[in-house]
């Protein structure tokens, strides 16, 4: 397994939409470093053969609407109303007519 | 004191008319302001709401309506899951004024059974951490020693039923976090199978891995939380349609023909030797009862924090990428762009463990990293959950201490993650495979500090896990003691 170096730091950083001075960049790469190590451990496995779980009840996901599914849980489709829209805005730090204003991303001038 | 009581023996009170639901809740509120600025347990008190539920109950008794098990029962809920119009902060800033306009499940459920809610509870942000210490509000006290940590992440919720400023609570368990802080505030919690709750409302950190469940003062008072929380919900496509028993059936005072493993892999030298001897006390006890006790072997027990700290996190990048300063929570008033706002409102939104584990997770979920990292992980997780598989073809229950150390001092391990991270060895490997799990009281090292004990069992096969915690908690008193919280150096109660 590969280890994190500053400048990774940085680009995960970004990708992870955080930002960081220099000192806390370093800091977690410190950190991270000796974590990344400690997981390393992982390589003592022989994993080829091994199949991913990515859910412990794999067949209620991955054989959704078929017989063997038929404990999956999954929801009708069907319309119903949704939640007001002044509920679903009243959390929102800068509502502005009905919508969830945001910083401008589209220059007037073109 | 009436908050002292069980949730079974109020329910006999309520019922018989010797008290009123009002009362109950005032107890509770008395309790809080005795020693609640000791233990800091809550982080929000609904107590308008609480004395109207208490009053809807009373009402109910009066009439002499049919009620159900829960009525007029305080209970307290762990901030992260979502209450409709009461603050739900995850313990974090960048939710600080939330206010959700829907009901969990479990609350709905919850509500529908009569409760009284008396607030919401203390815990690491977004259910990150094994101590509480990463609230970003307050630091929670354990009521055994004001000094240590009360567990985490549902340390808050663990706390005020140790204290008794709830009769019961629910809290949420991702890698441990039911289990280990019930283990270390002396009470019961319980995680329940993976897909046993709705998870709909529940505040998602590792959505393969989250699972709701409750804190109590004894087994009982687990199984009647259990029968009004669980069963299948169409708003949550991974929870499981499968028959839910009355589980106040399987408390059953008998374990003689069944199977109780003891996996040598938990018996490190990292183990506390009070907790080690504490363990073969209890499963000596039910030997002694009848049940067969043989050491049984989990190989990968060894991988399941390396597996979980690479799961954890990459599925937690993922749902945290919500936060972003648009449609709730914290935003960042002096953004450069839209970019610039995301990134100012979520590096000071977020708290420093958070903000760890995000990068953790994006950086194993990255271009050219994802199959030595997460893909690898997934694999390390088959082969423990065979570990299980192959463990209980062979046993019924399996048990282990809950946590390798009694609570430690508040602290003592902030400065270090990865240490941190160690404290929940016993209880992820069975969060990997989705087992039921259970932490009882069996005891209390030197110092005073209660000792847990873990109970495993199969897939849904919470009953038997209930049959041998409550065995246990019958022939036991350890369940009975309580703390002796000092406030300001007078022992209360």
């Amino acid at each position: 397994m590969a280890t994190i170096t500053i400048e990774g730091v940085r680009h995960v950083a970004n990708l992870a939409r955080l930002e960081f001075n220099d000192a806390e960049t370093e800091h977690f790469t410190e950190q991270l470093t000796r974590i990344l190590d400690y997981i390393g451990k992982l390589n003592e496995l022989e994993t080829d053969d091994v199949p991913p779980t990515s859910h412990i009840h794999p067949h209620q996901v991955f054989i959704m609407g078929s017989q063997e599914g038929a404990a999956h849980v999954a929801k009708a489709d069907v319309v119903k109303p949704s939640y007001p829209r002044e509920a679903v805005l009243a959390n929102a730090p800068e509502p502005e007519e009905g919508y969830f204003g945001v910083p401008r991303v589209v220059d007037r001038s073109h | 004191m009436l908050c002292e009581l069980t949730a079974h023996a109020l329910q006999e009170k309520l019922k018989n008319r010797e008290i009123t639901a009002v009362e109950l809740a005032e107890s509770v509120y008395a309790r809080i302001d005795e020693v609640e600025p000791h233990v800091k347990g809550y982080l929000t008190l609904t107590e308008d709401l609480a004395l109207e539920q208490a009053s809807r109950a009373d009402a109910g008794f009066q009439k002499g309506d049919e009620m159900p098990a829960l009525a007029g029962i305080p209970i307290a809920i762990k901030d992260v899951i979502c209450t409709k119009g009461v603050h739900t902060t995850c313990g974090s800033k960048i939710l600080e004024n939330f206010k959700p306009p829907y009901d969990a499940t479990v609350m709905t459920k919850l509500y529908e059974q009569g409760v009284v809610m008396i607030g919401k509870t203390n815990m690491d942000e977004f259910a990150m951490g094994s101590s509480t210490e990463n609230s970003a509000y307050q630091i929670t006290h354990n009521p055994w020693n004001l000094d240590t940590i009360p567990g985490g992440s549902s340390g808050g919720s663990a706390a005020v039923v140790s204290a008794d400023t709830a009769v019961c609570s629910l809290g949420s368990d991702t890698g441990g976090s039911i289990r280990q802080p019930a283990a270390l505030c002396g009470v019961v919690g319980m995680k329940p199978t993976y897909g046993r709750v709705s998870r709909y409302g529940l505040v998602a950190f590792a959505s393969s891995l989250d699972q709701i469940g409750p804190f109590t003062k004894d087994v009982t008072d687990c199984a009647l939380l259990l029968n009004a929380i669980c069963g299948s919900d169409v708003m949550d496509a991974t929870s499981v349609d499968v028959p839910v028993p009355d589980w106040t059936q399987s408390l059953i005072n008998d374990v003689k023909g069944l199977k109780i493993g003891v996996p040598k892999e938990y018996f490190t030298p990292a183990l506390d030797t009070e907790i080690a001897d504490s363990i073969q006390r209890a499963t000596a006890v039910l030997e002694g009862l009848g049940a067969t006790v043989e050491e049984i072997s989990l190989p990968h027990t060894e991988y399941a924090i390396a597996t979980y700290y690479i799961i954890a996190p990459a599925e937690a990048s993922a749902n945290l990428a919500r936060y972003d300063g648009v449609r709730y929570g914290y935003r960042n008033e002096n953004p450069e762009d839209l970019i610039n706002m995301y990134k100012k409102t979520r590096s000071e939104g977020f708290g420093e463990e958070v903000k760890r584990r995000i990068m953790l997770g994006t950086f194993a979920l990255s271009a050219g990293y994802q199959d030595a990292y997460y893909k690898k992980a997934q694999k390390a997780r088959t082969l423990i959950k065979s570990d299980f598989d192959a463990a209980f073809e062979k046993v019924d229950v399996i048990a282990t201490p809950t946590s390798p150390t009694p609570a430690f001092k508040i602290g003592e391990r902030t400065a270090d993650p990865l240490q941190m991270y160690l404290s929940d060895v016993m209880t992820t490997p069975a969060s990997h495979a989705g087992l039921p799990g259970i932490s009882v009281p069996c005891g209390f090292v030197k110092s005073g500090l209660p000792i847990g004990l873990q109970l495993l069992g199969a897939p849904f096969a919470e009953e038997k896990v209930l049959r041998v915690a409550y065995t246990f908690e019958q022939n036991t008193e350890h369940h009975r003691q309580k703390p002796q919280i000092q406030t300001n150096g007078v022992t209360s109660q």
